[in-house]
């Protein structure tokens, strides 16, 4: 049997298309604990590849042979390995190139919705790590909104859609993920705007991303319209795009909101966070489209591979806006929190500018889910 | 530290030190114990779970200048 060789790209069609399939992760038990690939209709069978060695007879029955296999590993080699044993055991397999350290690395860009006079709304789904990115299309022109590291997706993306990037925006100071806006700022001649309150220790120039400002982008003249949202940092920051659609950064998520202690600030933040979620949020219309920089489990994926939901739902159905009692939301918020992404303070440093580690060491530090919410 | 056996597996990645490993460790006795080189970082993890399922005692790890060493005592 052929062994087949699968990239993140035929992973995430899958996971978006709804598709069945069965994930041996050969990974320690730990580390798939941890985070592993999700989908609507996946099967998982987890057994390290160091149990296997000795040969696969003992997994054979419990992989199906009426659905897709793929072995994954943390990187691929060892998935090459248990893919081929399984090959010389008469199965047709795959193995996911490059790993978990591919899977999440990958971008799928996905289209929102038009906005007015032939707008475009994209969302760029990051799957294995759960960062949404957008990127705000207007004639000739576009906006680049919580971008990742991976600039060159974005750039080649503009290029493709015949836009210039003039205006890159990041919500707060990301604490999970590696901002590449900065340096896509750098790269295409665009302003790059950081909340000022955030920015305390940055040590490379930026534009103040303040309360009330708006820009508007290209010839259609799109609003992107800044709302001071303090909460899960201080200088939080929302948008609203075309009057439409509202990009709520690490604040409000489809099924659970934002933590307010990845700057070690949980005590001081929580009534902020609350004003923003309770109050803030409350005067805006309930129409609008809430767009957040993550997702947490693949329940909140549409059936388009967006995330997305209506404002308005959001208050009826998200448990976090929905604890009255001030006191309970303060202990939801600040007791009993999920622990904290990987090497978060090192990612809040890279994102100040004050270390640069090479890109081989932003992927160790990028690695696993990104917890940056409260559910 | 009586050690039996060494292992160079620097510049090997995943899965091959472990593979190695295995085999080595296949030839020697309960008891001894198995020097181990490498320099793959994400061997770390593979190794503690590896020598726990197997119920080998890593009884001594250290880094130095990138090479990471283990003393795997076989059960």
């Amino acid at each position: 049997m052929t062994v087949n060789k699968w990239t993140a790209a035929d992973v995430a069609r899958k996971v978006i298309d709804n598709k069945e399939l069965f994930i041996l992760d050969v990974r320690n038990a730990d580390a798939f604990e941890d985070w592993k690939i999700d989908g609507h209709q996946f099967d998982y069978l987890n057994v390290p590849y160091f149990d296997l060695l000795d040969g696969v007879e003992e997994i054979l029955l419990k992989i199906p042979t009426n659905k897709e296999v793929l072995v994954v590993c943390a990187k691929e080699g060892s998935s090459i390995m248990i893919a081929e044993m399984l090959s010389d055991a008469g199965r047709e397999v795959a193995y996911l190139a490059g790993g978990m350290k591919s899977w999440s690395m990958y971008l799928e860009p996905i289209k929102v919705g038009d906005l007015h006079n032939g707008g475009e709304l994209y969302q760029f789904v990051r799957l294995g790590k759960g960062c949404l990115s957008y990127m705000v299309i207007s004639k000739g022109e576009a906006a680049l909104i919580d971008a990742v590291r991976f600039t060159e997706v974005f750039t080649k993306f503009a290029e493709e859609k015949n836009v210039k990037i003039t205006h890159v925006f990041d919500t707060h100071l990301h604490a999970d993920h590696i901002s590449g806006g900065r340096h896509i700022a750098a790269a295409t001649g665009a302003t790059y705007y950081l909340p000022e309150k955030d920015a305390e220790e940055v040590v490379f120039d930026y534009t103040k991303l303040e309360d009330g400002l708006t820009v508007q982008i290209g010839a259609s003249k799109i609003d992107v319209g800044a709302l001071y949202s303090p909460g899960h940092t201080i200088g939080s920051t929302s948008f609203i795009v075309d009057h439409k659609y509202l990009l709520t950064g690490d604040i409000l998520f489809i099924d659970s909101i934002g933590r307010p202690d990845l700057a070690g600030l949980a005590e001081d933040w929580v009534g902020d966070l609350r004003e923003t979620l309770y109050t803030r949020y409350r005067t805006l219309a309930e129409d609008l489209i809430v767009l957040p920089a993550h997702f947490m489990i693949i329940e909140e994926l549409n059936e388009d591979g967006t995330v997305s939901k209506r404002l308005g739902d959001l208050f009826a159905e998200n448990h976090g806006l929905n604890v009255e009692d001030e006191a309970k939301f303060r202990s939801m918020v600040t007791d009993n929190l999920p622990p904290q992404p990987n090497a978060y303070q090192e990612i809040r440093h890279v994102n100040m500018g004050k270390i640069t580690p090479s890109d081989e060491e932003q992927t160790e530090m990028e690695i696993g889910p990104n917890r940056c919410a409260v559910r | 530290m009586n050690i039996t056996q060494t292992l160079d597996a620097k510049g090997f990645a995943c899965p091959m030190p472990i593979v190695r490993t295995k085999k080595a460790i296949d030839t020697l006795n309960s008891g001894e114990i198995l020097e181990v080189l490498v320099t793959d970082k994400g061997a770390i993890n593979d190794f503690a779970a590896w020598s726990k399922a197997g119920n080998h005692t890593i009884l001594e790890q250290k880094e130095e200048d990138g090479v990471i060493y283990f003393y795997i005592q076989k059960a």
